[in-house]
């Protein structure tokens, strides 16, 4: 029985009940994202971190939730009230839209009958959550609109275009796993891979195209260019206090689980075990799957708060020029060469030309790169004038006439 | 008999709307409501605000261009999608065709990449 006919027979009470499951699970990992990233950043940073409320800070962003619902709820004069109001109603309704498809745990028992924790398997599943999250990206360039004010204009554009651009690289990176998994159901992709190998391994360039985009789709550092303090204040969010507030930083932390959980499906293998740990799989009367689904999804986060703890952010040119001018063309070459190899699997082709043409595509891209670092090197080295020596003392740097002070050679 | 999978959707959905509909209207009962003029202008870090966003909310044309090229190459990423999905009943037939197509794509994506439509200032 597929998990489709199996989802197909829940009674109208389950289908709520793993509703409001899904609802509560995207909410209370929201409230632990928000702790563990304070604390995994107090870390890298060698400082503490929120610990003061409940036992090690735990309760912190509860806290938070309670006190933003205690504050002043400001429209500003200038903006468009009704958008402004509906904005944020967008931007959270849409986020929990996008776990419907995603399969958390394998066949298990709840309140007695057998089912899966996924609300729906559809066919489309992973358009349908790739069209969702473009449906989010409404509630951020409506409420920099409304709002009356330049800077959150400013910063609901460049988000917006971030995303949507991002979007693209994304949305090229998974064309390989359907071609490998023959579907766009989550469910089967997870089943595919079971029965394979990882996607993660078997296609290892969408994977790191897809954690790429996937950064940048969700406006996370380095990429968080729309709410580079130094330029744009807040960003789209600058007008918006209270509950609203509260709600595009759910909305935020919701699509980041999303993306994660999106990932582990597609690459990681889903809600299966490790290789050789099948076994756990019936623990706990299969509920022991959803450990392992959420052990996945924390890897990627925890990929989320290295980033955030280690790089600067990008300046808004090379951002997008790293998104148009790398990811997308760089897809579009991957899919035609894991098509050309799926096709010469197919036909029978002897393993000999199988891999003469990978290691050909190896070369080609060798070559490629060789080339682009030599013409990099061209213009590094490219004459530049040599200023005047200075007639005040500057440290001793590399390639400038400099008045030695620093008592080097 | 099996429900039409769509239903769950629906369902999230109307959780999901609820929540944040009562979260908004819920915020403007628990918060005070000491208004004054300081609070009601745009924020701008202290300084005498602007009377109106950037040029009345008009936006730089750049960022529409950036949304022409996202339609064209999200139309792309749709046409592709069937393709990958019936992979491989269609072979080798379907490789080439969809070669030839990804090659007149590329061939609009290098005309806007050499016009300067990928480039920021």
């Amino acid at each position: 029985m597929t998990t489709a006919q199996l989802l197909g027979q829940d009674p109208g009470w389950l289908i709520a009940v793993k509703a409001v499951m899904v609802f509560a699970i995207c909410v209370l990992s929201t409230l632990m994202a928000v702790w563990t990233e304070r604390r995994v950043l107090a870390k890298m940073q060698l400082r503490t971190g929120p610990n003061r409320v409940g036992p090690a800070g735990l309760l912190q962003s509860l806290s938070d939730g309670v006190k933003l619902a205690l504050k002043e709820d400001i429209i500003p004069a200038a903006a468009d009230k009704v958008v402004f109001i509906i904005a944020p109603i967008i931007a959270t309704a849409m986020c929990f839209m996008s776990f419907a498809v995603i399969p958390m745990t394998g066949v298990v028992n709840l309140f007695g009958r057998k089912t899966a924790l996924q609300l729906t398997d559809l066919p489309v599943g992973v358009l349908y959550i790739l069209a969702v999250t473009s449906i989010g990206v409404y509630g951020v360039v409506l409420a920099g609109w409304s709002s009356g004010s330049t800077y959150p204009l400013l910063g609901g554009l460049r988000s917006s275009a971030q995303v949507i651009s991002y979007e693209v690289a994304m949305g090229l990176s998974l064309v390989a796993v359907f071609i490998y998994a023959g579907s766009m159901s989550t469910a089967d992709i997870v089943g595919s891979q079971h029965q394979h190998l990882w996607n993660a391994i078997v296609l290892f360039p969408s994977f790191v195209i897809y954690v790429i985009s996937m950064v940048g789709e969700t406006n996370r550092a380095p990429f968080d260019l729309a709410e580079a303090e130094g330029e744009l204040v807040g960003g789209f969010h600058t007008e918006y206090s209270s509950l609203k507030f509260a709600l595009f930083f759910l909305a935020e932390y919701v699509n980041i689980i999303a993306v994660s959980a999106l990932a582990s499906t597609l690459f990681l293998g889903g809600w299966h075990a490790l290789p050789g740990l099948g076994f756990t799989e019936q623990w706990l009367g299969g509920w022991f799957t959803l450990i392992w689904f959420f052990a996945k999804v924390n890897f990627f986060f925890f990929i989320f708060m290295w980033l955030r703890g280690s790089l600067p952010r990008l300046r808004y040119d090379q951002f997008m020029k790293f998104g148009w001018k790398v990811l997308i063309p760089v897809s579009l070459i991957w899919i035609l060469i894991v098509a050309s190899l799926r096709v010469l699997q197919q036909e029978g082709a002897p393993r000999s030309a199988i891999l003469a043409f990978a290691a050909g595509v190896v070369i080609i891209v060798m070559a490629i790169s060789s080339l682009v670092e030599r013409n990099k090197e061209k213009v590094r080295s490219a004459d530049l004038p040599e200023g005047e020596a200075p007639n005040f003392p500057v440290p001793s740097l590399p390639n400038v006439q400099s008045i030695n002070v620093s008592g080097g050679k | 008999m099996s429900a039409n999978p769509y239903i769950p959707i629906l369902v999230i959905f109307a959780i999901g709307f609820g929540f944040a509909a009562f979260s908004v209207g819920i915020a403007a009962v628990t918060g005070p409501a000491r208004y004054n003029r300081a609070k009601l202008e745009a924020y701008e870090c202290g300084i005498e605000p602007s009377p109106q966003a950037l040029q009345g909310g008009r936006f730089p044309v750049k960022y529409f261009l950036t949304a022409m090229l996202f339609i064209v190459f999200d139309i792309e990423i749709v046409f592709l999608y069937p393709w990958a999905v019936t992979f491989d009943k269609l072979g080798l037939f379907g490789l080439v065709e969809m070669a030839i197509f990804i090659g007149t794509v590329f061939v609009a994506y290098a005309y806007v990449w050499r016009r300067g439509g990928l480039e920021w200032d």
